[in-house]
């Protein structure tokens, strides 16, 4: 852990506002530019402690954005985070709160529904692109290939014809993997 | 028993902020890898504060704004219930509990990185969580049967997002603003009287 001066926590703060307006799609779509500030310009993290702070926030529950809390934390402790999360979440915050009251008293004007209407199926080609992306590894490597492809497998079937919680896949996906299934 | 039973009637909403603040603790908490899938199950059929369209559109939304998707959905969520107060009601129930979370396991993985068994879960937990997002789509294409672009267009789309992100790497800003523009002038042609 650096030590870093105010000036250094202001301008942290500050690249991440700015990030936080960037970040169409989520956070985790800035992650080349944060790599580019924090390991390559501030040296404040290493190149593995910046890659396994999305790692673990992946492994961790909540929403994927606390990688930016996990990096904060990584380069000045508890103050980091707060100043990377505050950062990271209060453009973002502002603007889809006026956004979203604008479209909630709009919604039935023909400009709302067509861009909602019209954004639906980029929505999901999204979703499955997520997926996709999140799958590739896996599908890669020939020694992981046939674990991954059957736990997704049970994945989508349980979901789709099951109310059971995706937690309880989780813990599956996490016991068959410790167990050396993928 | 399917669960994706089409239109169900009566939608409920939370009754206090505390309900608010603990339903999105909840969800928070079961989502490993990303919540978006256990927010369709919880805020769409578990608890029915949201039809399938309603869900989909506030995605929608919270997909086009900078910010993290799911915390933009429940900010959005939490203020059309209980204003400003509501919002970060909301939003505190996704970040506290999981805050703490993260960080005791950024302290504790220094020292059970090397175990196999460690790395492995980990890998299996990511395989399950690309699985629930492509069951989260599946499920959210049932929502575009009532799309102003009818099916046709809209299989075009989803086809036409899914190449551009996850095979040619596009950026995300390059496909909203390229495809995104294209799919609303179309959608608002439709709906024009």
């Amino acid at each position: 852990m650096t030590a870093l001066n105010g000036l250094d926590l202001l301008a942290l703060f500050g690249h991440f506002l700015v990030l936080s307006l960037l970040s169409v799609g989520g956070a985790i779509t800035t992650a080349p530019d944060m790599h580019r500030y924090l390991v390559t310009q501030q040296h404040w993290l290493t190149d593995t402690q910046f890659t396994t702070s999305i790692a673990i926030a992946q492994a961790a529950p909540g929403p994927n954005v606390l990688f930016v809390a996990v990096m904060g934390w990584n380069i000045a402790g508890a103050l980091g985070a707060l100043v990377t999360m505050t950062g990271i979440l209060l453009p973002s915050t502002v603007l889809s709160l006026t956004a979203g009251r604008w479209g909630q008293q709009h919604r039935e004007t023909i400009s709302v529904r067509a861009f909602t209407g019209g954004m639906a199926p980029l929505t999901i080609g999204l979703l499955l692109a997520t997926g996709w992306v999140l799958a590739e590894p896996f599908l890669r490597a020939p020694e992981h290939r046939l674990g991954a492809v059957a736990l997704i497998g049970v994945s989508v079937v349980v979901m789709l014809r099951t109310r059971l919680s995706p937690m309880w896949l989780v813990g599956l996906g996490a016991l068959v993997g410790a167990a050396g299934g993928v | 028993m399917r669960a994706v039973n089409a239109e169900q009637p009566a939608l409920e909403s939370p009754q206090s902020l505390t309900a608010l603040f603990f339903a999105f603790n909840r969800l928070a908490l079961q989502g490993f890898g990303g919540v978006l899938a256990v927010a369709q199950r919880e805020l769409v059929e578990h608890r029915r504060w949201l039809t399938r369209e309603e869900f989909l559109e506030l995605v929608s939304a919270a997909q086009v704004l900078p910010g993290p998707n799911v915390i933009n959905l429940s900010l959005m969520l939490g203020d059309r219930y209980f204003g400003l107060r509501g919002a970060f009601a909301a939003l505190a129930g996704m970040l506290a509990v999981p805050l703490v979370i993260v960080l005791l396991m950024t302290t504790l993985y220094a020292q059970f990185a090397e175990l196999p068994a460690v790395s492995g879960a980990l890998r299996g937990m990511g395989a399950v969580a690309a699985g629930l997002v492509v069951a989260t789509a599946l499920k959210l294409m049932m929502a575009l049967r009532k799309n102003p672009l009818g099916p046709a267009a809209c299989a075009v789309f989803v086809l036409a997002t899914l190449l551009a992100v996850a095979w040619w790497r596009v950026p995300l800003a390059g496909v909203i603003v390229g495809l995104g523009a294209l799919a609303v002038a179309l959608a608002w042609w439709r709906l024009k009287p």
